[in-house]
């Protein structure tokens, strides 16, 4: 019997946004007894609804309201309104991603002492290290059923995959294999396993990939003790002449305001939205934002270092056929300064199909320049090279000019790349590019960032206050009954696709709010 | 788009394999696109024909070109360029600011290439350059980025390209060659 609480039950956990962060805490303290109220902007698609096309899909998944872009990076320049391919639907993200799942490495999450100091660059340790993360990383591997991990096998090879490894070999490259993903190899969970279908951004539509909307939410709605509100768009979170939080006001799916109450709100609408409520939350108690006396609520913006390699051979691959990122050489995620920069990156595979190949391959290109790579399209080998970029207090989440349906500010975003992140970059195209040749590819062209799937680090986590946002638990350094849940938390990116980490930190955290509502202390 | 000229008529829907063949290189768009006496687009070796609405028919003609030249496919016929920019004739009708920026647009385009208009330069580098030339105005933006949705989003051009489309409802690769490499 699904749960439905009273607007003015102020006893409730209400957490903004269902994805990998807000999805996963709602289910887990559910799971202990607790009352949870899930405030979800988007609409509830179920997995049966996903569409096998690329322009259809983003129309019903991708989060579409508006924002602003600025500074000097290429996606404000070619997608003006688009600094992020994210989505606005139950289960947020985790419909979306691709599902690799990797753990950060030690000296990710010590980063400043790692890497030194860095000129224009805000590094930060986190006030977690690997080892206290370790036991959630396995957890979360457990509950998401990751492939290579536990007994769980490894996915079956592409025709991608196949070009990646053969290149890889070539080049003297260690670590290739078909990734850590959260993606049945095998039936398990009461899922399907993968079908080999190729739209994997598009929604699984086997259920065989790991997604919040049909495991986390369904098992937290199982217990009567979590419900759901799709179409509930958060606008700001009040707060008592104390300071402690109270509910939040929302607009339903008929535009007409709404009040919930609380006893604790978690925020995890993604680094683009959470940092935008804060901000939007400002009160003459805090005039800044709420919870933002440290000034770091939507700063230290990133979105990883990433581009693409696209190769053309001289014989069919046909790439799209089968997981879109079930493969990865991990040899260069090391820290090795030698290289010229810090951090590292992953290679990892990756397909476009022919209607979004046009749109981000070169986008604004046009010409025989462009139309002879489109050309070679079944003969495409193609990569995604994500590693850590640097934060800078100058990439960051501000409200903007623009207003939206509900006549309040959107987010802007502004980013400029740090010459670390260009460094890397370059390597990272030179490399893929010599992995492709190395299996005798005619041409290959190096692709862009997109706009951002991946945006982190605009709340961090920090030990000092005046540092970041929340603390090692997520909690806000100001309010104690408010957290952060999703990856605006991250005081690094890392070079690793940042879900795994999302998640550990969500079951964590509800240990910890847990344990904090049975004392009584929020 | 509706086949009116009753000896070449086809149903959109029972496109025969010829309008897959390349359009022989030795006719010219110039000449492979018509205009019939009822002021319509005919391309007989394609065998399709296209009302023109809005536009005047040597406007909307150039046009299909001008989409040709931003996105040149020498193995995608001009009747995917045509129904690529059909919208913008289907706009001209119902908006007279919209025909007369898209009429003027073209005429500029006419006007510098010269005798024969746009249509008849015969080197696709010649009409390219007056395009790099135009490049900048939001006209030409509009077209090319409108392009990238309108020609690569038709789901009877995806074959030309090697690419599948919608995969669940065949069961997904995993029985249709997902790991069918046989060269590396």
């Amino acid at each position: 019997m699904a749960a439905k609480f009273n607007q003015n039950d102020d006893s409730v956990v209400v957490i903004v946004g269902s994805g990998a962060g807000g999805g996963t805490l709602g289910n887990e303290l559910a799971q202990k007894g607790i009352n949870v109220v899930v405030l979800e902007a988007g609409e509830r698609h179920e997995f049966s609804d996903f569409v096998n096309d690329e322009w259809a899909s983003f129309t019903q998944l991708a989060w579409k309201d508006a924002r602003t872009t600025s500074g000097s990076w290429r996606v404000s320049k070619n997608f003006p309104t688009l600094p992020a391919w994210i989505v606005k639907a139950v289960g947020g993200s985790t419909t979306h991603w691709a599902g690799a799942s990797l753990r950060f490495q030690e000296h990710e999450f010590k980063t400043a002492t790692s890497y030194g100091r860095i000129p224009g660059a805000n590094l930060l340790d986190w006030p977690i290290t690997l080892a206290e993360l370790e036991p959630y990383y396995a957890r979360a591997e457990e509950k998401m059923g990751v492939t290579r991990t536990g007994n769980r096998p490894g996915l079956p090879g592409n025709n991608n995959f196949k070009i990646m490894k053969a290149g890889a070999d070539k080049l003297g490259y260690k670590e290739c294999h078909t990734g850590n993903m959260a993606i049945n190899s095998v039936e398990r969970d009461d899922r399907n396993s993968c079908q080999q279908t190729g739209f994997c951004f598009q929604g699984c539509k086997w259920g065989a990939k790991w997604s919040t909307l049909y495991t986390e939410i369904p098992k937290g709605e199982a217990t009567g003790k979590m419900e759901v509100r799709p179409q509930s768009h958060v606008a700001h979170i009040e707060h008592d002449a104390s300071g402690k939080v109270t509910g939040v006001v929302y607009f339903d799916k008929d535009g007409k305001e709404q009040r919930q109450k609380a006893r604790v709100v978690a925020v995890a609408g993604n680094s683009i939205e959470s940092p935008r409520l804060l901000l939007n939350s400002a009160s003459s108690k805090f005039q800044d934002g709420l919870a933002n006396s440290s000034g770091q609520v939507g700063r230290n913006y990133m979105r990883h270092m990433t581009g693409s390699v696209y190769a053309v051979f001289d014989k069919p691959v046909h790439m799209y056929r089968g997981t879109t990122m079930a493969g990865i050489v991990r040899d260069e995620s090391r820290l090795d300064p030698k290289r010229g920069f810090v951090g590292g990156y992953e290679m990892e595979t990756l397909s476009l199909g022919l209607p979004f190949m046009a749109a981000f391959l070169d986008p604004g290109g046009w010409g025989r320049e462009f139309t002879s790579a489109l050309d070679g399209y079944s003969n495409m080998a193609g990569m995604w090279l994500v590693g850590e970029d640097l934060p800078q207090e100058t990439n960051r989440v501000t409200l903007s000019s623009v207003k939206d349906q509900y006549g309040l500010p959107v987010a802007d975003v502004h980013f400029d790349d740090h010459a670390n992140d260009i460094a890397m970059r370059d390597h990272a195209y030179k490399q893929g590019a010599a992995l492709y040749d190395a299996v005798g590819a005619t041409r290959s062209f190096p692709t862009p960032p997109y706009p951002s799937t991946h945006n982190l680090g605009t709340n961090r986590m920090s030990a000092n206050p005046r540092d970041g946002v929340v603390n090692k638990w997520g909690q806000t350094h100001d309010v104690k009954n408010l957290f952060v849940s999703d990856g605006s938390q991250f005081t690094s990116g890392g070079a690793e696709n940042p879900t795994l980490t999302i998640v550990s930190l969500a079951i964590r955290q509800a240990e910890y709010i847990a344990d904090q509502m049975k004392t009584k202390t929020i | 788009m509706s086949g009116d000229n009753g000896r070449h008529a086809r149903r959109h829907g029972a496109v025969s394999r010829r309008a897959f063949l390349r359009r022989s290189s030795e006719i010219s768009f110039a000449a492979a696109v018509t205009v019939t006496a009822g002021g319509a687009l005919l391309n007989a070796s394609e065998a399709w024909a296209l009302d023109v609405k809005g536009l005047q028919p040597q406007t909307m003609k150039t046009l299909i070109l001008v989409a040709r030249d931003i996105y040149p496919h020498d193995k995608v016929p001009d009747r995917f360029y045509a129904i690529a920019m059909k919208s913008y004739d289907e706009k001209a009708a119902a908006d007279p600011a919209t025909k007369t920026q898209v009429e003027s647009f073209i005429a500029g385009l006419d006007g510098a290439a010269g005798k024969g208009g746009y249509a008849g330069l015969g080197w696709e580098s010649q009409r390219v350059a007056l395009l790099r030339a135009v490049s900048n105005s939001p006209m030409f933006e509009a077209i090319r980025s409108g392009l990238v949705v309108s020609l690569y989003n038709q789901p009877e051009v995806w074959p030309i390209f090697g690419y599948e489309g919608e995969s669940y409802s065949k069961g997904g690769y995993i029985k249709r060659g997902f790991d069918d490499i046989d060269w590396i």
